[in-house]
């Protein structure tokens, strides 16, 4: 449980630390919170030569509400997206699920850019922010560019971000007062990773299901957004026959590993029951 | 307050002694943080060792080539089997009677198996290095299922055994045999089922898993090659043992070996037996000159290091139909890993198994068990119980609960009608033993009746209404253990590790103020020593605990003793104590008869003095007694006051409980939350009772941990999976159940307090009731057994299976 050896550096600025990724090539890496980065490195798992460290860089922190979004820094913690009176009354949904992340320490130092640019399927945050359709800002040698969540992520630890660049924000669209929303998370423990979970927002009107964005953690490659179990629930009233032709579309795009949380069959079916709890809860706190 | 205005009482609780919730006085230097652990040790010069481990449950090694580690600046040497064997230690030589390899020679038998030992200047140096050793494997095939292990064309483990037909414990009957160990009248039993009205019989897998201690496994070896003389500072809960062990292994002469066991974080059994770890870092240290330091990290602990259980048994029980239990008959599979490991007294090579009658008045019974060699990790130690205890109590307990269903009876009646009973004790079992003292009916009514027992079950029988009718997705699950533990071993008569019998003892020197220091042969590794023995003392002398340092764990300076697990430091190290104290008294007595002028006999004990009867107003505390001790004593008695004792017990303590656990089980995700759980201990005199609910507080949760979730299983290839803190289930505060404690008193008729131990007790109960609860739950449908461990989505299998899903 002991890295190898590696060089570190620490820039204050965002054009340096793209300067040094750029130059140090592939076997340097961002380091953020540390908090899957280091574990990994600890299981010798890669070999890393070089660490960037960005928490100095100012530039990446802090949250605001610009334009209909919330523009969230990549360095900010777990632990001041729970603290942040911003997200509380724009997008809760946020700080339930940070509040499912592992433990306090963790969330004390893992930011939400690590936890979304680390590309792991098990992370929390990916479904979130395909479920809240956020946009990752990504800034490289070529510039910026900003990248949907929906979009990102390619294969297990495999996403569209290039090796020099850095994300440097999330972009959320705040969703309309009055919508419905839940996270379900099963585990086995405090500090363990999903069996399965589901991210839900749902908006209403006249009674029934106006917009649906469903998503899934933990459950295949990649975070999985639930398009069509999405698209299936809008214009009904979320009634049981319309949360379970939901529910089965949802369970249709798992495709989950078999671990000592469980078998892949357990795994897909408790993707279901998460959707079903997170539906439940979401339509309860929905207004119209 | 001065001492003469003080009442008998007042002084009696000054004294601290048996029976006061005294705070624990070690705790204040554990939660400051300045413990002194072994890893806190740094001795002028010292190296770190750190071992390349097998990635193969089984394959041949072609060669080693550690030519690129040793080119790393900063590595001092890399230790192979070759540079060991010379020396005689490639093997060592186990509990069991068996040898392990201490670094593998032609063949890795388990994966992470210690393969070649580099010493660096740093643990960093040395884990680089590590990884630059070169290894060429030839892969094996693998054999991880016991069931297959006798087959005749498994695969051969143990080529250095070859023709061996005779193993420590009899004649080997396959390649992978280790020993058959068998107790009991088997015609008799055989008998009993063929004649039986019931009978019962199901496989109870109590799977493998890991004490996981804290603080893992350490040690630091220093020689100093001038003076000829060997330290070895270590996580030792057996440190007399290791020293015995090191000087017979090393050749050093054991005067010359100084073993020393600072603070330790939690043993459970894992930390009983020597490592491949401690005789690389001494022949290390050897061969360098220099301290060399050796910490294991928790993967390795997790997969390297001393597992325990893994025990598959075939339970077997005859039966009334009324509901007397007639015989018991059971077979075990014992999965002991790539070697026979397992830290029992010697003669024992399944612990005390045949303890698993229990708490009931059985005829007639027989056991036998199978040990067998596979591709796995060595060990088999108590984890937090008794050598095989826990399994015992799991097998029973559970059976139990599966004849009660056969029969349609309320498990409790069943057990209640099969107790022993007061009057029988001293009780002769049929396998054996003889318990020495028990009041079963009384605690398990006391059980019932503080949770309501009749309406727990009413409840339950509404609830399983409720969930026919669609009105909840819960189920409701009532489980009860009621155990009887074999703790303090033991007689020497039978009870011996390596040879050395396993007494224990207590020496005491009392200074001149009335201070005084005493040291035992045992180990505490947090279960709060330094407090309680200087109760016991301070009862039995007379003076208060707060001035009676306890000091344990260094071989030059306290009296032999076998250390501390299977529940032993109570019943014999602390029967030392009390007759350590005894000795003390008597002597102080003749002081004080000389000092007031008048005779022995004239003279009475109250609390911390001597009163002459009938003229009370003239007495001499202890205090007084101590100061004369130096310089004022009769005529023919040595100055001094200072006393020793090895204890041998007579017969071992049975400490007894019963426990009563409550569940609701999600059917939707299997997720199981304990509502209530009451655990009712009797571990006779109780000596503090503030730790004694600590300990059981722990142990519940240990078994809450068993029984819900710990497991460390092997793959088809022999990959051992999940031995990391993600997945191998060690509960935080959050999914830890509130714990209701209780007791009954039943003194040990052969214990000089009375004692019997406990630290080990709610491992034993509770696993019994944990599962029992699950299985309850299910009790009322088409399901016998579910094996542990009843994690989320094995329990969400079984609602699967019955049709309760979705
Ligand atoms: C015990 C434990 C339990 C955990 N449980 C959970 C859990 O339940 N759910 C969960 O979601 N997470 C969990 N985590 C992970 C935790 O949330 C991490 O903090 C998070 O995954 C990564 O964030 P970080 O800031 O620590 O990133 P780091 O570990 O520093 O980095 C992670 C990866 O992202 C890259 N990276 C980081 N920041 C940037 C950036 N701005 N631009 C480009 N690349 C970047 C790094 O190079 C690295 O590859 C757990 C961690 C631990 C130790």
């Amino acid at each position: 449980m002991i890295p190898g050896a590696f060089d570190y550096d620490a820039p204050t600025t965002l054009d340096e630390a793209v300067a040094l990724l750029a130059e140090l090539g592939e076997e340097a890496r961002p380091l953020a919170g540390g908090h899957s980065l280091i574990p990994m490195m600890k299981l010798r798992l890669a070999p890393l030569e070089h660490l960037v460290d960005l928490r100095r860089i100012d530039s990446l922190k802090g949250i605001r509400a610009e334009g209909g979004a919330l523009v969230i820094g990549a360095m900010t913690t777990q632990a001041e997206l729970l603290a942040s009176d911003l997200i509380t009354g724009h997008c809760p949904i946020i700080q339930e699920t940070a509040a499912l992340i592992a433990d306090p320490q963790v969330r004390s130092l893992g930011t939400l850019g690590g936890n979304v640019a680390n590309g792991d399927p098990a992370n929390d945050m990916p479904a979130l922010m395909q479920c809240l359709d956020a946009g990752y800002v990504l800034a490289g040698p070529g510039g910026s560019r900003e990248v949907k969540a929906r979009d990102f992520y390619e294969s297990a630890f495999f996403t569209k971000r290039a090796d020099g660049e850095i994300l440097t924000a999330v972009r959320v669209p705040i969703p309309p007062a009055g919508h419905g929303y839940a996270y379900e998370k099963l585990k086995r423990k405090i500090g363990d990773y999903a069996t399965a979970a589901a991210a839900v927002v749902v908006t209403l009107a006249g009674g029934s299901c106006k917009t649906a964005a469903i998503a899934l953690t933990n459950l295949g490659e990649t975070p999985l957004y639930a398009a069509e179990a999405s698209a299936a629930l809008v214009g009904t009233p979320l009634d049981k026959a319309a949360v379970e032709r939901a529910v089965a579309l949802a369970e249709g795009i798992t495709a989950p590993a078999s671990d000592g949380r469980g078998p892949a069959d357990y795994r897909t079916k408790m993707a279901g029951v998460m959707l079903r709890r997170a539906l439940q809860r979401a339509l309860a706190r929905a207004a119209g | 307050m001065s001492d003469a205005a003080m009442t008998v009482e007042e002084r009696e609780a000054n004294l601290k002694g048996i029976g006061c919730s005294r705070k624990r006085t070690e705790d204040a230097r554990f939660i400051q943080g300045k413990g002194n652990y072994v890893d806190d040790l740094k001795l002028p010069g010292m190296l770190f060792g750190d071992f390349v481990r097998s990635p193969y449950g089984h394959a041949r090694i072609k060669s080693i080539d550690a030519s690129a580690a040793l080119a790393l600046p900063g590595v001092k040497a890399v230790l192979t089997a070759a540079d060991l064997k010379p020396l005689n230690l490639h093997y060592m030589p186990t509990l069991a009677g068996d040898v392990q390899a201490v670094l593998a020679e032609d063949k890795v038998l388990f994966q992470n198996q210690e393969v070649a030992f580099v010493i660096a200047e740093d643990r960093y140096i040395a884990a680089d290095a590590a990884e630059l050793v070169e290894v060429d494997y030839e892969a094996l095939p693998v054999l991880v299922d016991p069931f297959r292990s006798m087959d005749p064309d498994a695969p051969v483990l143990r080529e250095d055994l070859a023709g061996k037909t005779e193993g420590a414990h009899g004649a080997r009957r396959h390649h992978n045999h280790i020993f058959t160990w068998d107790v009991g009248d088997k015609e008799a039993t055989d008998q009993a089922f063929a004649q039986a009205e019931v009978t019962i019989k199901e496989l109870i897998t109590y799977p493998r898993v890991h004490p996981a201690p804290m603080e893992t496994c350490a040690c630091v070896a220093s020689m100093d090659k001038i003076r000829g003389e060997l330290t070895v500072y270590g996580t030792f809960q057996a440190p007399h043992v290791v020293r015995t062990v090191a000087s017979l292994l090393s050749t050093i002469p054991e005067h010359k070996i100084h073993v020393i066991a600072p603070d330790i974080g939690g043993g459970f059994g894992n930390k009983v037996g020597v490592y491949p770890g401690y005789v690389c870092s001494i022949v290390a240290s050897i061969v360098l000159g220099v301290p060399v330091k050796w910490v294991e990290d928790r993967m390795e602990n997790l997969s390297a290091t001393a597992f325990a259980r893994d025990y598959h048994m075939t339970a077997e029980l005859a039966a009334t139909r009324d509901g007397r239990i007639t015989a018991i008959r059971a077979h075990v599979l014992a999965d002991h890993g790539a070697f026979d490991a397992c830290a029992d007294p010697s003669k024992w090579p399944a612990g005390f198994f045949n303890i698993c009658t229990g708490s009931y008045d059985v005829p007639t019974a027989y056991v036998a068990v199978d040990g067998v060699y596979t591709n796995k990790a060595p060990g088999g130690v108590a984890y937090r119980c008794s050598f095989r205890v826990t399994e015992a109590a799991y097998m029973i307990e559970r059976a139990v609960d599966i004849l009660a269903k056969k029969l349609a009876m309320d498990p409790v009646e069943l057990r209640l009608k099969n107790f022993i009973q007061p009057h029988q004790f001293p009780y002769q079992s049929a396998l054996g033993w003889e318990y020495d003292s028990g009041d079963y009916p009384t605690a398990m009514k006391k059980a019932m009746e503080a949770t309501s027992y009749a309406a727990l079950r009413a409840e339950q029988q509404e609830r399983r209404a409720a969930f026919a009718r669609g009105e909840t997705r819960e189920l409701m699950g009532i489980g009860v253990a009621f155990f009887t533990e074999i703790v303090g071993a033991g007689p020497t008569r039978n009870c011996d590790i390596l040879g050395v019998g396993m007494f224990d003892s207590c020496e005491i020197r009392i200074h001149p103020t009335g201070a005084a220091i005493a040291r035992l042969g045992t180990k505490s590794q947090g279960q709060a020593h330094e407090t309680t023995y200087a109760q016991i003392l301070a009862t039995e002398i007379g003076i208060p605990a707060d001035d009676i340092m306890i000091e344990e764990g260094n071989t030059d300076t306290a009296p032999y003793g076998l250390g501390t697990y299977g529940s032993r430091s109570t019943p014999v190290a602390g029967a030392a104590a009390a007759r350590v104290g005894r000795k003390i008294r008597d002597k102080a007595r003749k002081i004080a008869a000389h000092l007031l002028e008048v005779g022995e006999d004239d003279l009475e004990f109250e609390v911390d003095r001597f009163k002459v009867k009938g003229l009370p107003e003239r007495q001499k505390n202890m205090k007084e007694i101590a100061w004369a001790a130096y310089n004022n004593v009769p005529e023919g008695l040595e100055l001094g006051l200072e006393a020793v004792d090895y204890y041998d017990p007579p017969n071992m303590t049975y400490p007894f409980g019963a426990y009563i656990c409550v569940v609701d089980i999600d059917a939707d995700t299997g997720v199981t939350k304990v509502r209530r759980f009451y655990a009712l201990d009797d571990c006779g005199t109780r000596i503090n009772p503030m730790v004694i609910e600590g300990q059981v507080h722990g142990g519940l949760t240990e078994a809450f941990a068993i029984a819900m979730g710990q497991e460390i299983r092997y793959d088809e290839g022999g990959n051992v999976m999940g031995a990391s803190f993600m997945d191998y289930f060690v509960p935080t505060a959050v999914e830890t159940p509130v714990w209701e404690t209780d007791h009954t008193v039943t003194p040990s008729p052969h214990h000089p307090i009375g004692a019997k131990g406990v630290g080990e007790s709610p491992n034993v109960g509770g696993v019994p009731a944990f599962s029992n609860a699950v299985n309850d739950a299910f009790a009322h449908l088409d399901i016998t057994h579910i094996q542990m461990p009843h994690d989320h989505w094995r329990t969400w299998k079984v609602c699967e299976k019955l049709g309760l899903v979705g």
